[in-house]
């Protein structure tokens, strides 16, 4: 059986207060120097709304644009306007700060997400006129909220964490356990927001795949969060949590982790449970990070740039049984670091890359795009981090040119040729090869490419569990057409004939 | 350079003495590659880590530089490093390396 790319969603969360306040490296500055002059700066970097709509690689993310435009866009973006501005795209939306505050405390089924009553009046509406959003989803916010005084009480004496809006005190989320860290406001409000993200990943991706929420039987979540309590701190489950809220009643799911790497490891364990007739519809779903918003942001001050990492990601794919149209994942050729592969860069892309390829004959040139780490370049550049993608690729090229499957001559033009310009969010998990699946499935369906192939990375030492890189690739393919449908009626007949006359040599055998 | 390897490099020479140490890169480029090797010599210029104002001079040298390729056995090299030599600028981090070495490299031979 095969399983074919039924639709992707994509979706973005624009969370200027959250960069201020829960991103890891102002967090941290705010302990460690307090009166720096990064935090006194960095208010004047924040972007508006309407900027984070103009950003083209915001653009390309949810679908209005293609990789191919952003790649014809002199570079820095930041900039420069994209002629689209729209909050919605083909693959999602970008969604603002005070309407997602609301889908958070529909996303808490505990009560920890306090939110004032006027600024719920306020926002309510735009949340109900969100296309995804639902009666069930939205009776969730109660009528009934929590006066700003108490708010305020709750943030100075509980050990709540604040939600802002627009540098106002507008909720909090209060600690779910009065000494258990795992389960503090500061983790929760992680967590929530990880959930949240991932509803919307999971509703915009059922809806761009047609199907109904009754069809998903299994939901695989691969964010970087961790949820549990002191005795189970990674007990999970976020796929099953986001799919009660997205009302997937059908749908049961687990947690695969793997830092970046994990959405390659679950598209790949996805796959399979569907290839094997398991299930016949996996939605592979993750929300996005707060620790990471701001993360390079003192590079991006230091340059008068804006912070550019102001935004949420999320992504959902549905893998269904074959459809006889779809993109097929290709299970045949699957390519994997393992742990005897070593870390030699060298080493890491034969075996993400070739080593897949030679099990089927395949030249490097045979894939038609790769999708590796897909960075927005502009973030990692004035970072120091340099161009991600396109290391990747000049990585690949020289394999290529090593192997003889390419000229030296043509490693200048292979990136353009064989990769696209990045366009993710430095959300960890979220740049991790998977972004170009929705367009993959468009330009594949429309006969623009016939290969691709996705590669996972990730950096496991940061976990202090072993010093080992890992990573993950898989080819997504043109639909190769009607399966065979196993042995006709005849061919049975025959083959039992021969059993039987194989069995009766035998008897005659031993008779003799 | 990683504030833990700064500490590991630092234990290291101190337990083996800095004339014995060869500290080896492998940096994407220049500039990353030079500022490791002045992590190692002169001290840490981001002033973060634990060899900041610590001047241990050692051997630094990056694994494309020429020496250092000679002295690998050419199947290794070919199977570990090939593919990298053909991506970075080579050029540029001997530059960088050989500047750094010339003026804070204390047991040059």
């Amino acid at each position: 059986m095969k399983s074919v790319i039924k639709g992707a969603g994509y979706i973005l969360v624009h969370t200027p207060d959250m960069v201020l306040h829960n991103g890891t490296t102002q967090t941290t500055e705010r302990i460690v120097n307090p009166e720096s002059e990064y935090l006194k700066e960095l208010p004047s970097h924040i972007r508006s709304f309407d900027k984070a709509l103009s950003y083209w690689p915001n653009q390309v993310y949810i679908g209005n644009k293609h990789p191919d435009e952003l790649s014809a866009v002199e570079q820095p973006w930041c900039d420069k306007d994209c002629d689209v501005n729209d909050r919605f795209g083909p693959f999602g939306q970008i969604m603002p700060q005070e309407e997602f505050l609301l889908l958070m405390q529909a996303c808490d089924v505990f009560g920890l997400v306090k939110l004032e009553q006027g600024f719920v009046n306020a926002h309510r509406a735009a949340l109900a006129a969100n296309p995804i959003m639902d009666e069930s989803i939205l009776a969730r916010v109660p009528e009934a909220q929590t006066e700003a005084a108490e708010i305020k009480r709750l943030v100075d004496e509980e050990h709540s964490e604040a939600l802002y809006h627009n540098g106002e005190l507008v909720g909090c989320v209060t600690r779910a356990h009065d000494i258990d860290v795992n389960l503090s406001a500061h983790v929760m409000h992680e967590n929530l927001v990880s959930k949240a993200s991932s509803v919307m990943a999971l509703l915009s991706a059922i809806k761009n795949a047609g199907i109904s929420k009754d069809d998903v039987e299994y939901v695989v979540d691969c964010a970087e969060e961790a949820c549990g309590d002191m005795n189970q701190r990674g007990g999970g489950n976020f796929a099953k949590s986001a799919a009660e809220i997205a009302g997937l009643n059908n749908a049961t799911g687990s947690d695969a982790r793997g830092f970046c790497a994990a959405p390659a490891h679950a598209m790949i364990e996805a796959a399979a449970l569907v290839a094997s007739g398991a299930y016949k519809t996996v939605v592979v779903t993750a929300g996005g990070c707060t620790a990471k918003l701001g993360m390079n942001g003192k590079d991006h001050v230091k340059k008068g740039l804006p912070i550019m990492e102001d935004m949420i990601g999320g992504f959902a794919v549905v893998l269904t049984q074959d459809d006889g149209v779809s993109p097929e994942v290709n299970l045949d050729m699957l390519g994997r670091h393992t742990v005897g592969t070593g870390s030699a860069p060298q080493a890491v892309i034969s075996s993400l890359v070739t080593n897949p390829l030679d099990k089927t004959g395949l030249k490097i040139t045979d894939i038609d795009k790769y999708s590796p780490e897909m960075q927005n370049p502009d973030i990692t550049k004035p970072a120091g981090a340099g161009d991600v993608p396109l290391a990747n690729y000049k990585m690949i090229a020289a394999l290529a040119v090593k192997r003889g499957e390419l000229q030296k001559a043509d490693l200048a033009t292979f990136p353009a040729k064989h990769g696209l310009t990045g366009w993710a969010p430095t959300q960890g998990h979220i740049p991790s090869g998977v972004p170009y699946i929705g367009f993959a499935r468009n330009d594949i369906m429309a006969g623009k490419v016939n290969r691709v192939m996705i590669i996972g990375k990730g950096s496991l030492f940061l976990g202090r569990m072993t010093n080992l890189f890992d990573g993950v690739s898989f080819v997504i393919q043109a639909n190769t057409g009607a399966e065979q449908s196993g042995v006709s009626e005849e061919e049975v007949k025959g083959m039992i004939a021969k059993a039987m006359k194989d069995f009766a040599a035998t008897l005659m055998a031993d008779a003799q | 350079m990683d504030l833990e390897n700064q500490k590991r490099v630092k234990e290291f020479a101190e337990q083996y003495g800095p004339e014995n140490i060869v500290v080896l890169l492998g940096a994407a480029e220049g500039e990353a590659s030079g500022l490791a090797a002045e992590t190692v010599t002169a001290g840490d210029p981001t002033y973060a880590g634990p060899l900041t104002g610590v001047s241990l001079g050692l051997t630094v040298y990056h694994v494309c530089e020429p020496e250092v390729k000679a002295e690998f056995d050419d199947a290794v090299y070919d199977e570990q490093v090939s593919m990298m030599e053909m991506v970075l600028d080579v050029d540029d981090i001997i530059s960088e390396m050989s500047a750094i070495r010339n003026e804070h490299c204390k047991y040059l031979g």
